[in-house]
């Protein structure tokens, strides 16, 4: 199953590769991985998606927990949370192409933020399944560069991540 | 008063208590090996090679309740180091170890003698620091022997650049040490120990399965007044030998590969197992489905809630520190109506008694002619009335150390369980012996392993370290032998020892005493005289039966009750 798990751990050199180590020392899969300092400049706040059986999710949790620089986990699956995916999409849209590519963009609730000659530059924000959802309604063949940032994930209402 | 970052450290190891240090210079330590030089208080031991320093202070950690700390210099000497590391991070060794580092100028930019030591040991390491800042030192060693001792216990690596052991700062070693990131847990949840108190005491085949953990925690008493409050089986793993003593009739051996018939039979067939500080390794347990396929239920006491529920199923998860825990446990048992039913209980002793018959002990073909092994290990247990701490490296001369020699008390038994190290034994039997000055230590080896760190025999002369080596010289990598023999066809490749030195004239050149013993009626003498040599290193070179095996043996990937016996060849 999918799962996508918040947490928050130290602000410092090395932190997130002992993220990113620890998922590949035990063959854990992951999807995505977005991290950025808080408020609190002093930690950091992280993202990731990932998949796997109950007990390969658990022993994730416990993992992440267990790395000394992680202060708090939590696994945003298991209860009510939202997720956002930013993603900037360039097409190759020449005049006439231009205004069908506008028109999903509009439907999907994005913005065209750049515009040339030949191309066109979308910015998205959404669950991932929904901007999955775009990529495959707008013409393929058009795509020149896809850029995503991972999922960020918070609870929802009195569902809070703090120290 | 402004200390260099160098002295600050040394200071530092003062503050903690540190008695030795195990090390070897270079040029990025120079500033920390001339703070040593200007005092006195801490001892430096010189070893041959950086990956016996830290097979040192882990066995000085094993063999006492004391943090082990190594120092080796940059590019070499850390990853030489790297093999201790991983040795006591499999088995949970508290340890710190300072690393110098190029200087912090110069690092990523290939500098001479350059690794990235934090990423290099980051899989094999409770935590590791690199000092930016000369302020750091201080706080970051305390934090450094803080974790390496808390929790479930592990190596931390301190990496230290050059030129910041050498600017100055103002020396304050911190009087406490907080992490927010990091709370070990202390005692266990209250409603879980009833729960388990209750499903002991309703159970009609318990067994205690015990390991590491209870050495590790120091709860090797209220681990025995369990097993003995409750009148059940016991079994210690590897590395939990000597926690539960081994000449008590309620032990019933070490389970697992290499256990024995009685205690695989038990693990495999009781209805409540309670695991404390042991985690279902698959030497133990052999094949997980096989190993679940028996309607057990499982309590599992562990200061690491990753080691609960990693390889099987648990019923009742208790999280906490044993030393805490069982005395938890053993106030709700004591203070329980409920008392275990004894004809039950007798019934299951019957059945653990029968499985004990039929697997006949532990036993092997002795011979007038040959020396056997196990021979060899039985009169060392009796020369040295039991007593002795024991080191040994890895293989099957490992395996009839554990099986033969009856340990009775915790950090006796010192060994290689996790990553199985070839070459930890006799550099760890220097660190026991220098923690344990005046008492009897031997190193029990095979002629591959101790050539993986016999330059320590020079180390072992300058310290004056007495160490008896007990070698089981069988001409062979005689456990890869034995696994060839069983399952690949007798197709010994690349597992005869060939060009083998004379190892008398080689401890002898080290300026040692070296024994040669080719005949079974020779080792007790043997033995009785190396062992009278108080102040001597003797090597005892046991030319034993190249051919012998370990029993009983659960194959690879095959379940508990499929052991094979001494006799079913
Ligand atoms: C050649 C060879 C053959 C082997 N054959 C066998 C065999 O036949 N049988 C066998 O048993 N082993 C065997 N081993 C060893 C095996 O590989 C494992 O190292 C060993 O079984 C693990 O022991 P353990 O489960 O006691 O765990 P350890 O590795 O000792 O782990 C200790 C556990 O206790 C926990 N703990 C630590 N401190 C505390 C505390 N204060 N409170 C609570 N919990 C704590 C830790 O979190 C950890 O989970 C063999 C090894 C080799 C090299
Ligand atoms: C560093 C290292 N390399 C390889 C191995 C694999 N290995 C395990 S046991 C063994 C044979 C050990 O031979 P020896 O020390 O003579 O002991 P014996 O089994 O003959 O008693 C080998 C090669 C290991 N455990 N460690
Ligand atoms: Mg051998």
């Amino acid at each position: 199953m999918r799962h996508i798990i918040s947490l928050l751990m130290e602000n410092e050199a090395g932190a997130l590769s002992r993220v990113a180590g620890l998922f590949s020392a035990r063959a854990y899969n992951i999807e995505s991985l977005a991290v950025a300092p808080t408020e609190d400049p002093t930690l950091s706040r992280m993202t990731i998606v990932t998949s796997g059986s109950d007990a390969v999710i658990e022993q994730i949790n416990k993992q992440l927990n267990k790395l000394i620089d992680v202060a708090a986990v939590m696994d945003l699956s298991e209860g009510e949370h939202l997720e956002r995916e930013l993603m900037l999409v360039k097409v190759r849209a020449d005049a006439p192409a231009r205004d069908e590519v506008k028109r999903i963009t509009k439907t999907f609730q994005g913005r065209v933020i750049d515009e040339s000659e030949s191309t066109c530059t979308i910015e998205l924000t959404d669950t991932c399944a929904k901007l999955d959802k775009f990529l495959e309604t707008i013409n393929r063949d058009s795509i020149l560069e896809t850029v995503r940032t991972g999922a960020s994930g918070i609870g929802r209402g009195e569902r809070i991540l703090k120290l | 008063m402004e200390l260099t970052g160098a002295e600050i450290a040394i200071r530092c190891l003062q503050k903690e208590g540190v008695e030795y240090i195990f090390g070897y210079p270079g040029g990025a330590v120079l500033h920390l090996y001339d703070a040593l030089f200007q005092q006195k208080k801490i001892k430096h031991i010189l070893v041959r090679h950086e990956q016996a320093a830290v097979h040192a202070a882990d066995g000085y950690a094993r063999s006492s309740e004391k943090v082990g700390v190594a120092m080796v210099t940059s590019g070499p000497g850390l990853t030489n180091a790297v093999t201790g590391i991983a040795t006591a991070y499999m088995d949970s060794i508290p340890m710190v170890v300072i690393s110098g580092q190029v200087p912090s100028y110069a690092i990523g930019e290939d500098a001479f003698q350059e690794v990235d030591a934090v990423g290099i040991t980051r899989p094999c390491v409770k935590h590791n620091y690199l000092i930016k800042d000369v302020k750091d030192i201080a706080p970051t060693i305390k934090k450094a022997f803080y974790l390496a001792r808390s929790g479930r216990p592990g190596p931390v690596l301190v990496d230290i650049p050059k030129d910041i052991s050498n600017q100055k700062a103002e020396f304050v070693y911190p009087a406490s040490v907080s992490i927010r990131s990091y709370n070990p847990v202390g005692k266990g949840d209250s409603a879980q120990i009833k729960r388990a108190a209750q499903m002991l005491l309703e159970a009609r085949r318990p067994m205690v399965y015990s390991g590491g953990g209870v050495v590790l925690a120091g709860a090797s008493a209220q681990l025995t007044e369990l097993v003995r409050l409750l009148g059940i089986p016991c079994t210690n793993t590897l590395m939990g030998l000597g926690a539960y003593p081994a000449n008590d009739r309620q032990f019933v051996g070490m389970p697992g590969m290499h256990g024995t018939y009685e205690a695989c039979m038990a693990m495999q067939h009781c209805d409540v197992l309670l695991a404390v500080g042991a985690r279902f390794d698959d030497r133990v347990i052999g094949n997980v489905e096989h190993f679940a396929q028996m309607p057990r239920k499982i309590i599992h006491i562990d200061i690491d809630p990753s080691s609960i529920a990693k390889r099987v199923k648990v019923d009742v998860p208790v999280v906490g520190d044993l030393k805490l825990v069982l005395d938890q446990l053993l106030s709700e048992l004591r203070s329980s109506r409920k008392k275990p039913d004894a004809s039950d209980l007798a019934a299951w002793w019957k059945q653990v008694d029968e499985w004990r018959v039929k697997g006949g002990g532990l036993r092997y073909r002795n011979s007038t002619e040959i020396i056997k092994p196990q021979f060899v290990v039985e009169k060392l247990y009796e020369v040295t009335g039991g007593d002795a701490f024991v080191t040994s490296d890895v293989g099957q001369h490992q395996m009839w150390a554990a099986q033969y020699y009856k340990f009775n008390k915790p950090r006796r038994w010192i060994n290689s369980g996790g990553l199985g190290t070839m070459g930890f034994g006799l550099p760890a039997a220097m660190g026991v012996q220098l923690s344990n000055p005046g008492a009897t230590v031997a190193c029990v080896t095979g002629e591959g392993s101790i050539q993986m760190n016999i330059q320590e025999l020079s180390t072992c002369k300058q310290f004056h370290l007495p160490v008896k080596v007990v070698l089981l010289n069988n001409r062979y990598l005689g456990m890869v032998r034995q696994w060839q023999e069983f399952f690949h066809g007798n197709r010994y490749s690349e597992s005869y020892m060939d060009a083998l030195p004379d190892f008398v004239k080689l401890a002898e050149a080290y300026g040692h005493v070296g024994m040669r013993i080719d005949k079974p009626a020779d080792v007790e003498p043997a033995l009785k005289e190396a062992f009278a040599r108080k102040s001597d290193l003797v090597f005892m070179d046991f030319r034993t039966d190249p051919t012998e095996n370990v029993f009983p043996m659960v194959p690879g990937g095959k379940g508990l009750s499929e052991v094979i016996l001494a006799e079913d060849l």
